[in-house]
């Protein structure tokens, strides 16, 4: 009785757990090949982000020397990433005024820090690779994952131009661009994996740290466990 | 000194016993405080809800030490806490966790109290301390989301703050005077910043401490529900089923500690947004008072009786009903001690029937759960021969109609059961 009462209590439980599904718009069938692991990813991604996202999008949450995380030095953050005299403690800000840039764009360019979170990875991984032209949009261009997007595709010179076909709703590359599609889909790859870190940079290090702490409890659980038994043994 | 025999220690404790009832609060409510030797795993959820207030407290504190209760500053000062804050990130999930997991274990702690029934003579005012608890526990939950300031925290609030604007006639000067303005703001923020972090947690703590009085005047109920003081020791007048507290449930519970810790750092540390049942993705996107988003969801703990408040339809245009539906699916546990009219309390020797009224209610609870995560479209409309209605809405009302007639058909079916012979003893 009492563990057909467990059970069902538990069953319930896991239900409300696993049927996750929230709705969303688009439905996204690509998984982003995240790697958390992969030093050298994360380091091109960082160089990605810093070299073509920081000039309107800023991540204010994110300092520069956080990018020792994975793997670079403050001489090599200094060198290689800083370009307006910023200093290596500071967060990644833009210039540009939210304001000027809703003038121009429609809508001001969401700062980047906790995007990967309020989206998912795979969002934005799929964001990257579904930019089509579109005339009848302001900037002559269009997204498939997000439709009606106020951001023109920045990245065409190294993807190419792509359309929508409309029977299919697939996308066809018109005019190839500096890299091939296997290369931009590393390049997309390589960025959001870099988004992913910087949306948690601590997310590795409380891996490792949940591990010690779960195996400390393991060993006290077993403890615990003996000491009720020793104490529990004159009851009857 | 008078006696040489005795040690510093207790002449201490003799001092302090002259001027403070130390050692007799410490027998009266440990040592020499006899519990029912058969408590099962239901019993642990008592002492984890104590712990997890603690938890929440301590981890409350320092969060405030670098939270800013300020509509410009309060998202960026929780992200702050995540990355720049030294250990800042596990301090911040053990409180997002914990308040989910405060949930987890009070919704057991009170399915304990209703399978056993817990609640009836004479433990009666225990129980509704305890709903008192619930309730502050929810409105305390419900402030705190507030505070990240994120989309869901704001549009939640938004939400939830405009169900007292339909209260008939008063309603809109209502709900703006719990807002502090004509929407969801910076005043706002402040005065729930104020609620979370000292009212309601006053509130929680004196409650928790006359539901615990309470419960040790009494003495605490078993699975067997039967009374151990009817059986003393001539001698002593200590209950024959009755094992003191400390040391044995205090050793016991620390197991049933150990083992919720793992669960509660396992998801502290590997899932921290549980699937986005704990921590919603949409409320890593600051608060925006112009962009509604297209779903607005509360957290699992409330989705029940969200649920109920979408289901019920409005009359003419007012939701007032639904609001009052709300309303009393969460008090309704409160006529529990009442309701129930079983010769037996507890659900080993009730008969069929009240399992099966039971079974449906919990059935009804947790698809109601659901039903409040997603939109009222989810499963899709029925054809033109219902009306084109919502399949989720007309599943909800049924479960409704369930939850509502576990409460008001309690006395009729209670009475009705047929029940088992209960044994003198506890069963052990």
């Amino acid at each position: 009785m009492m563990k057909k009462m467990f059970l069902q209590a538990f069953a319930s439980l896991t239900l409300l757990v696993s049927g996750v599904a929230l709705a969303n718009e688009v439905h996204i069938d690509v998984k982003a090949p995240i790697k958390m692991t992969d030093k050298a990813s994360l380091q091109r991604g960082a160089k990605i982000f810093v070299n073509y996202c920081l000039n309107c999008h800023s991540a204010n949450y994110m300092r520069y020397n956080r990018l020792q995380d994975i793997g670079l030095t403050d001489k090599q953050i200094k060198e290689n990433l800083l370009f307006a005299g910023e200093k290596v403690g500071e967060t990644m800000r833009v210039s540009m005024n939210p304001k000027d840039a809703k003038k121009w764009f429609g809508a001001a360019p969401p700062d980047l820090s906790v995007e990967v979170r309020a989206r998912g990875a795979d969002w934005v991984y799929a964001y990257l690779r579904s930019f089509y032209k579109d005339d009848t949009r302001p900037t002559g261009w269009n997204n498939q994952v997000f439709d009606k997007v106020a951001m023109p595709h920045v990245l065409y010179e190294l993807q190419g131009v792509q359309v929508l076909d409309h029977e299919t709703h697939t996308l066809k590359l018109e005019k190839a661009g500096k890299l091939s599609p296997e290369e931009y889909d590393q390049f997309a790859g390589d960025l959001t994996n870099f988004l992913a870190f910087m949306a948690e940079p601590a997310k590795q290090s409380r891996y490792w740290i949940g591990v010690l702490v779960l195996l400390f409890l393991s060993v006290l659980f077993v403890l615990v466990k003996k000491i009720k038994t020793e104490y529990w043994k004159d009851i009857r | 000194m008078a006696n040489n025999n005795k040690t510093i220690a207790a002449g201490v404790l003799d001092w302090v016993d002259a001027r403070f009832p130390l050692t007799s609060t410490i027998k009266g409510h440990l040592t020499e405080y006899y519990a029912p030797k058969n408590f099962n795993f239901w019993y642990f959820f008592g002492s984890l809800a104590l712990l997890v207030l603690v938890l929440q407290i301590v981890t409350g504190i320092f969060l405030t030490m670098n939270y800013k209760p300020d509509a410009e500053l309060a998202f960026a000062s929780v992200e702050y806490i995540m990355r720049d804050v030294f250990g800042g990130n596990i301090i911040r999930y053990m409180h997002s966790t914990g308040a989910s997991m405060f949930f987890v274990v009070v919704y057991l702690h009170m399915f304990r109290g209703i399978i056993y029934g817990s609640y009836r003579t004479p433990r009666e005012l225990i129980w509704l301390f305890g709903v008192g608890i619930f309730l502050v526990l929810m409105g305390e939950a419900f402030f705190g989301y507030l505070l990240p300031w994120g989309q869901m925290s704001y549009w939640g609030a938004q939400v939830i703050v405009n169900l007292f604007s339909t209260v008939p006639f008063i309603g809109p000067d209502l709900s703006e005077w719990l807002r502090g303005d004509y929407l969801v703001s910076d005043a706002t923020l402040n005065r729930f910043f104020a609620f979370h972090v000292i009212a309601l947690p006053l509130v929680l703590l004196g409650l928790v401490a006359v539901h615990i009085v309470a419960l040790h005047e009494v003495g605490s109920n078993n699975p067997d529900g039967v009374e151990i003081k009817k059986h003393k020791d001539k001698a002593t007048g200590i209950p024959l089923d009755g094992i003191p507290f400390h040391p044995y449930y205090s050793v016991k519970d620390l197991v049933g500690v150990v083992a919720f810790l793992m669960v509660f750092f396992a998801i502290v540390f590997f899932m921290p947004e549980m699937g986005g049942y704990f921590l919603e993705a949409n409320n890593f996107v600051p608060a925006d008072p112009l962009k509604t988003p297209a779903h607005i969801a509360p957290v699992w703990y409330f989705t029940p009786y969200y649920s109920i408040l979408r289901a019920v339809p409005p009359i003419g245009i007012s939701q007032f009903p639904g609001v009052v539906a709300m309303g009393l699916s969460v008090v309704a546990f409160a006529f529990l001690p009442w309701l129930d009219r079983s010769p037996v309390k507890s659900i080993r020797y009730r008969g069929k029937l009240y399992k099966r009224w039971l079974t449906a209610f919990v059935i009804s609870f947790v698809i109601l759960g659901y039903l409040g995560t997603v939109p009222g479209d989810v499963w899709g409309q029925f054809g033109p021969w219902l009306g084109g209605a919502d399949r989720a809405t007309v599943v909800a009302r049924i479960c409704m109609a369930i939850y509502f007639a576990y409460f008001v058909l309690m006395p009729w079916y209670t009475k009705k059961d047929q029940t088992k012979p209960v044994p003198e003893r506890v069963t052990y």
